[in-house]
């Protein structure tokens, strides 16, 4: 229920009174909802649900995150594996 | 970045359960809250790669498996007249009410129709003046703001013939009745993290130091539970008791404000039972009187609807992280997907439903089962 899945907006629209948006989801266009997220621009992308975006997705954020995983995990490499049996 | 590949890499996970292993000194028990990572974690086998002394338990995060049984039988006793056209996520038709689904009242000529989003309903409403349309709005606090923007969306276009049956849950009064309970055993949470993305995690210290356990806002891909899971043992072992955020790019602190404003607007705190587990004080969210004229369980007059579990059933206590799937005598028995028990057993998000798809089921115990 709570799935959310993130997808691009490719071009923002009104429609009945609500900000609304084509989203790519790798390809896959559907129409979302942007009426929580009005900061949201053409290029950026959004966590989904149930046809609204919720979230926007923080490049800056996202980067720090994998870099700091990638550096646990060469760490682990350079040490050979872990020490538990 | 196309957040998604890049959580999915099995190296990058290895590596990073690699280091759980080396942080990890003694046993934990760690709940995650949301049953959409449940089904990550048994899907990605994050349970079997993970160090022996970590154990997932695994939460009510399920809003199709809490709905309780007589919002079920209101649900079905309104999509059987004639004059309504009863729309829903996908996942509550197949779940048992007292006697039936919605699937069989279907089958039986209702007109019940499955909706991506809920302003479908209310496109169908607009499109069917003739007829009543009643949306079933379940869920957590992710959905509130898709569900409460098609009322007043509905309210905008004028349209009399929308109504939603709302079974609205909310996470923080669920993990207080979790960590209050006398069996508890969870020392950890991994917080849900679209939950979190709408509401922020700001409520969450208060209840982690009222009970000494720390949280930690996670997300949905492999790479964010493993992620997860390594922040609460770091924070487990330092004995610290924090809430962090493992899913930083898509939540902060305060969530999503305009959508908390919109719900506050809509919604108003109530007491809910859960189905399973009872009545939880303050845990729901129903719609405020001045939106009566949207509201399905007064135009229908299915208010007085009450109704009894299975005795058989015990996905209440598997809700709880008291006990896990392949520990019921019914499981995979007599409950399976075909003719389950319980709503754990069918929703997608379903602890069982997992357990049941992904092969959970203990050797040993299975040839016990079988023998008897």
């Amino acid at each position: 229920m709570c799935l959310g899945v993130p997808g691009k907006i490719a071009e923002i629209y009104e429609k009945g009174g609500l900000k609304m948006a084509k989203v790519d989801f790798g390809g896959i266009f559907r129409e979302a909802c942007l009426d929580y997220v009005p900061e949201a621009r053409v290029g950026d992308y959004c966590v989904i649900h149930v046809g609204f975006a919720i979230s926007l997705l923080s490049e800056q954020e996202a980067r720090e995150t994998l870099d700091l995983l990638k550096e646990i995990s060469n760490l682990e490499t350079e040490l050979g594996p872990g020490t538990a049996p | 970045m196309k957040y998604v590949t890049e959580y999915r890499d099995a190296a990058l996970v290895k590596g990073v359960i690699e280091q759980i292993r080396r942080t990890v000194t003694r046993p934990w028990t760690m709940m995650e809250i949301c049953g959409g990572q449940t089904h990550a974690i048994v899907r990605h086998g994050l349970d079997q790669l993970l160090p022996q002394e970590i154990e997932l338990v695994h939460g009510p995060g399920c809003p199709v498996c809490v709905t309780p049984l007589e919002l079920i039988d209101k649900a079905l006793a309104i999509a059987a007249r004639p004059d309504v056209i009863f729309c829903s996520y996908g996942d509550m038709l197949r779940v048992p009410g007292s006697g039936r689904d919605l699937f069989s009242v279907k089958a039986q000529g209702a007109d019940v129709r499955v909706v991506y989003s809920p302003l479908d309903a209310v496109q169908i409403a607009q499109q069917n003046p003739e007829k009543e349309v009643v949306f079933f709005a379940i869920g957590f606090e992710t959905t509130a703001p898709p569900n409460v923007m098609s009322v007043l969306q509905a309210g905008r276009l004028g349209l009399k013939n929308y109504s939603i049956l709302v079974s609205h849950v909310r996470v923080p009064p669920a993990v207080a009745a979790i960590l209050s309970s006398g069996d508890n055993r969870v020392q950890g949470f991994l917080l849900a993290g679209h939950v979190c993305a709408v509401m922020g995690y700001w409520e969450y210290p208060a209840l982690a130091e009222k009970f000494n356990v720390p949280m930690v806002v996670t997300g949905f891909e492999p790479l964010d539970i493993a992620n997860g899971i390594l922040q609460t043992v770091q924070l487990l072992e330092a004995h610290k008791v924090e809430v962090g955020n493992a899913y930083s790019r898509a939540v902060r602190l305060a969530g999503n404000r305009p959508a908390q404003a919109t719900i506050q607007r809509v919604f108003m705190e109530c007491d809910r039972k859960w189905r399973g587990i009872g009545l939880i004080p303050m845990s729901g969210w129903c719609l405020r009187p001045e939106f009566d004229a949207f509201n399905a369980e007064k135009r229908f007059e299915v208010e007085a609807i009450t109704a009894d579990e299975s005795p058989l059933c015990i996905a209440g206590q598997i809700l709880q992280g008291l006990k896990k799937p392949n520990q019921c005598s019914a499981f995979g028995t007599v409950c399976n997907p075909e003719h389950p028990l319980g709503a754990t057993m069918v929703s997608s998000e379903g602890a069982c439903a997992a357990y049941y798809r992904y092969g959970r089921v203990e050797l040993k115990d299975q040839v016990g089962r079988y023998e008897r």
